[in-house]
């Protein structure tokens, strides 16, 4: 019951946050240069071609209208349609956005579980040569930027060897399963990044529990260290990792974008950068909502995950 | 089982030392320690802080650190634990070797349920399986007195309050039936009330158990209440050693007299303000031992102690101390406390009161922020219409434990808090609630020491900046005469006037105490709010701040709002005492006639609970039962009648209690009436259940 209450009121805020980031991207998609009008017409076009495909689209309109009418339209599920693709805009960027989940969540899949599990290991070996070199690979991928690193996995791995495709270029309409060797070189740069950030948390995290009064006792129980570190130790030193993971889905968004520029893939990040070059602003504003809502809820998942390992926060 | 004395020893410590390597070259916090425990007894290791007393309880279960040094034996059963490996140890820890820390809250896993911490010692030790465990688990939690076990266990620790995460803790320890258990300072934090309940419940254990216990603490009053023997540790050696009763009838170490002399008392009314200080420090833990440890700050040292290093003697058969002339040191309580400065100035008529407060209402909603926001927190009454005066030059106590709303009352009074409702008046004029608002003069006149003077002193200032400070604000030195003025305020709080150029961090807790008062006192305050002033400090350091307190009093006729939690230090320095009971007043007098009978039966439980070197004058044992309060729900009637032992019936949760006025000026809120209250506590005890 209580958590259905906790999840309802968080649930309540992420509307509210949703409200104010549909303003926000309402506005700054007003600020660029040039209207939809001209993006259609051309720069060449009169300006009375201009007012009159204005007045048809009901541009001329006061700003506070045409936002209750933008998000009348998209709650409904009427996203309208794509100026540069000239197709409905919901399918098209539905279907860019299950290609980035994809390579989001198989990086997430990947890079999680090896953190946490490079970050306890060299918490164990501390200061020993497994501890020293993942400090020190981890700390050179945190400062390289994916733009770098995936640049250079295509010289090497994909040019250099050619073990793997260098880009995805793909056929937006295969399936999953045919285009999966041009999935190894973005995920794997992806996964690089968010790796070094997060074994570094979880390393952190975990030297600051195993200072803990509790550990101590634990240890005077006389339980073996097995116990120690993965009943007591372990489960403490997550709080703060989910966070950090909460954290990282940002930056994985960010990255992605990045990442889908510089393989080709064909996701929403890509889907973006090709709508903001052509000021395609049915495309601009649904695909940011889009981006902003599934920041909300990985960052909701972290709140009730973090709910469910941490008893203190349960009411 | 019987208690079985004697027999071969559970623990053999044989000339232990442990020196930390450190980059300020080795420290050495033991100093060849030596102690036997029988089966069945409590030794009792007392010490202030610095010595060593907890690295000897750590050395004991052989888990220091690996940086420590350690040589000499702690035999266990007749095994020697040093240099053991872990994985040997690990057959012995939280199965013969128990230990039960200081502080619960942080030795309890916050993410595991009270039960799995517990239940995962029996499986791990006794290969029990999950319902035999848990069934094991019920027992030991009904055990040790915790109410409706199967519930319990399935709490968090945080969902306990302090003294049952305590009883979590020595259950735990319990769990394998060890023959040896540890405790450091296991009531150090709690209120004196739950304290009381956790004493009794190991003095029951070792009534039970055939386990030898090893009690640390530095509370002399605890030590005289459970300990068959007493070790007095100083600067890493035993001072003195022997049967309890022996050595606190007539030690023979002049630390221990000075330890036992420098304690204000409970049981009777104080002599003088000031307490025969220990003063000086300890010495410095670096330097290699070639003299009496304790000579510099030894009033009997002679030459020889300076010189070499007294051995152990044998003073009694059983008892023995580290001090050449044993045989010269005088008994407990004839050291002469030195005497006032001047008399304390008592004006004979009722003089105007210098503060007053009159029904100061303090409520809050329990959490801020979005969950107020969103939910219902519910609404706090930390204080509800309290009233009290202080009149010049005289000290005001207010008692309480946690959540009676006294630290409130403080707060409130210095503005760091505004009341609800209420008003707060000096000289007979209303002083304005926003601290902002109020005068510079008042501002002035109104000073406070905290219980923790590192949150007046900055780190990054000199103690001269410190002290300093309050002078320039007020204008009262420029930047010629502000040394000077410093130097006269340090020395008038016994510091010398090389400390002015020093940082907070470079002093002792004491001293830093001290600096935090000499602040305070910049100014010439007519009143100074004392919150706690002394209970983060040591005794020896707590009877020199007391003395402090009183001798700064008598010369400036200043008024201290008393903030405390110990009786024993109130009824040495307050003239007047409140007594508060979830936020609202339940006795109030002058400090006789509070620490006489009748009592509030509140009263008369705290009295009861005190750990003291001798009986109070309180008959028989009175402990607190019931739920710890909680001020954000509060009882209908008496606030107190959910955990009265001397409840009088269902008046008491109707109605609440009127306030009744002596016309000496002693009140009490309670349906009893005061001659029935006297009469009850003057006969036979309350039954204990
Ligand atoms: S040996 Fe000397 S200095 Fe040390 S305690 Fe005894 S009398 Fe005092
Ligand atoms: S009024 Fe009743 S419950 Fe309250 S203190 Fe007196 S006897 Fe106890």
């Amino acid at each position: 019951m209580r958590v259905f209450v906790f999840v309802g009121r968080r649930l309540l805020l992420l509307a509210l946050v949703m409200a104010i980031v549909s303003v926000l991207i309402f506005g700054i998609v007003q600020i660029l240069p040039g209207d939809v009008a001209v993006m259609i017409l051309g720069t060449s076009a009169t300006p009375a071609d201009l007012a009159s495909l204005r007045q048809k689209l009901g541009l001329d309109r006061p700003a506070a209208l045409r936002y209750a009418d933008w998000v009348g339209d998209a709650i409904r599920g009427e996203w309208g349609t794509s100026l540069l693709y000239q197709v409905p805009v919901r399918p098209l960027v539905l279907e860019r956005l299950g290609k980035s989940a994809v390579l989001a969540l198989v990086a997430l899949a990947v890079a999680v579980p090896l953190a946490i599990a490079l970050g306890v290991l060299s918490t164990l070996r501390r200061n020993h040569f497994l501890d020293q070199a993942v400090g020190l690979v981890t700390l050179v991928a945190v400062s390289v930027p994916e733009f770098i690193t995936g640049t250079v996995l295509i010289l090497v791995l994909g040019l250099q060897f050619g073990l793997l495709p260098p880009s995805s270029l793909i056929d937006p309409r295969a399936s999953l399963w045919s285009i999966a060797p041009s999935l190894v070189l973005p995920t794997l740069t992806l996964v690089l990044a968010l790796l070094a950030h997060m074994t570094r948390m979880t390393r952190a995290s975990m030297l600051d529990v195993l200072e803990k009064p509790y550990i101590r006792a634990a240890r005077l129980k006389g339980l073996r260290p097995r116990v120690v570190i993965l009943r007591h130790a372990l489960r403490n030193a997550l709080l703060p990792t989910v966070g950090i993971v909460a954290i990282n889905v940002g930056f994985l968004i960010g990255g992605i974008v990045v990442v889908e520029t510089v393989f080709a893939y064909p996701g929403l990040g890509r889907l973006m950068v090709d709508a903001v070059n052509h000021r395609d602003v049915p495309v601009i504003q649904m695909a940011a909502l889009v981006i902003a809502l599934t920041y909300a809820l990985a960052n909701l998942a972290a709140d009730v995950v973090y709910a469910y390992l941490d008893p203190r926060i349960r009411y | 089982m019987t208690r079985a004395p004697g027999g071969e020893p559970v623990l053999a410590v044989r000339d232990l030392r442990v020196t930390y390597r450190t980059g300020a070259g080795p420290v050495r916090a033991v100093k060849g320690v030596s102690l036997v425990l029988p089966p069945g007894r409590v030794l009792g290791l007392v010490g202030e802080s610095g010595s060593g007393k907890s690295t000897v309880a750590l050395a004991v279960m052989a888990a220091l650190e690996s940086e420590a040094e350690v040589t000499g034996e702690v035999r266990f059963r007749g095994e020697n634990l040093i240099g053991k490996p872990e994985r040997e140890l690990r057959r012995l820890w939280g199965r013969r070797l128990a230990m039960v820390f200081q502080d619960p809250t942080s030795t309890l896993n916050p993410v595991l349920t009270v039960g799995d911490q517990l239940v995962e010692v029996l499986v791990e030790h006794e290969g029990r399986g999950p319902a035999e465990a848990r069934a094991r688990m019920l027992e030991l939690f009904a055990a040790v007195q915790l109410p409706n076990p199967a519930e319990i266990a399935r709490r968090y620790p945080h969902q306990l309050s302090g003294g049952q995460q305590q009883r979590v803790s020595i259950a735990t320890a319990l769990a394998c039936k060890p023959a040896l258990l540890v405790l450091d300072e296991p009531t150090t934090g709690l209120d004196v009330t739950t304290e009381a309940r956790i004493l009794d419940l190991v003095d029951s254990l070792r009534q039970r158990t055939a386990a030898g216990i090893l009690y640390i603490t530095h509370n002399l009053g605890v030590i005289a209440r459970l300990a068959d023997e007493v070790a007095v540790m100083y600067a890493g050696e035993i001072a003195e050693q022997g049967p309890v009763g022996a050595v606190f009838a007539r030690p023979r170490h002049p630390y221990t007299v000075a330890l036992l002399d420098c304690l204000p008392r409970i049981d009777r009314p104080p002599a003088t303000r000031l307490l025969p200080a220990i003063e000086g420090t300890l010495p410095d833990p670096r330097a290699e031992v070639c003299a009496c440890q304790f000579a510099p700050r030894c009033a009997l040292a002679q030459e020889r102690c300076r010189g070499e290093h007294p051995g152990w003697f044998e003073t009694a058969p059983g008892q023995g101390a580290r001090c050449f002339y044993w045989e010269r040191v005088p008994p407990p309580g004839t050291v002469r406390a030195p005497a006032l400065a001047k008399p304390r100035g008592r004006a004979s008529t009722r003089p105007v009161p210098l503060l007053e407060v009159v029904d100061l209402v303090h409520h809050y909603r329990q959490a801020g922020g979005l969950t107020a926001m969103l939910g219902r927190a519910p609404i706090v009454r930390a204080v509800d219409r309290v009233s009290l005066g202080v009149v010049p030059a005289e000290t005001l106590a207010v008692v309480g434990e946690s959540g009676s709303g006294k630290t409130t009352i403080a707060r409130c009074v210095t503005g760091v808090l505004q009341p609800t409702a209420g008003e707060i008046k000096v000289d007979g004029r209303p002083v304005p609630r926003r601290p902002a608002a109020r005068p510079r003069k008042l501002r002035r006149r109104l000073q406070i020491v905290f219980q923790n003077p590192d949150l007046t002193l900055n780190p990054r200032r000199t103690i001269l900046e410190a002290v300093a400070r309050p002078l320039r604000l007020f204008g009262l030195v420029d930047r010629r005469t502000r040394r000077s003025a410093a130097a006269r305020l340090l020395e008038a709080v016994g510091l010398e006037p090389r400390y002015l150029d020093l940082f907070p961090a470079q002093l002792s807790g004491g001293q830093r105490q001290r600096v935090a008062i000499a602040r305070a006192f910049a100014c010439r305050p007519d009143l100074v709010v004392c919150d706690e002033p002394t209970s983060a400090l040591d005794v020896s350091v707590q009877a020199t701040v007391l003395n402090l307190l009183a001798s700064l009093q008598a010369r400036e006729h200043t008024s201290y709002l008393f903030i405390s939690h110990d009786l024993s230090v109130v009824r040495h320095i307050a003239n007047r005492v409140v007594v508060l009971y979830l936020g609202r007043i339940c006795e109030a007098g002058p400090t006789e006639e509070v620490f006489a009978p009748p009592w509030h039966p509140y009263t008369e439980v705290l009295l009861s609970a005190v750990p003291s070197l001798s009986a109070t004058s309180v008959t028989g044992t009175i402990r607190l039962e019931g739920p710890a309060p909680n001020p954000a729900v509060l009882p209908s009637g008496c606030p107190f009648h959910p955990r009265c032992p001397r409840k009088l019936g269902p008046i008491c949760e109707r109605e609440m209690p009127p306030l009744v006025t002596t016309d000496r000026g002693h009140a009490i809120a309670c349906h009893i009436p005061r001659a029935d209250l006297l009469r009850l506590q003057t006969a036979a005890p309350v039954p204990v259940s």
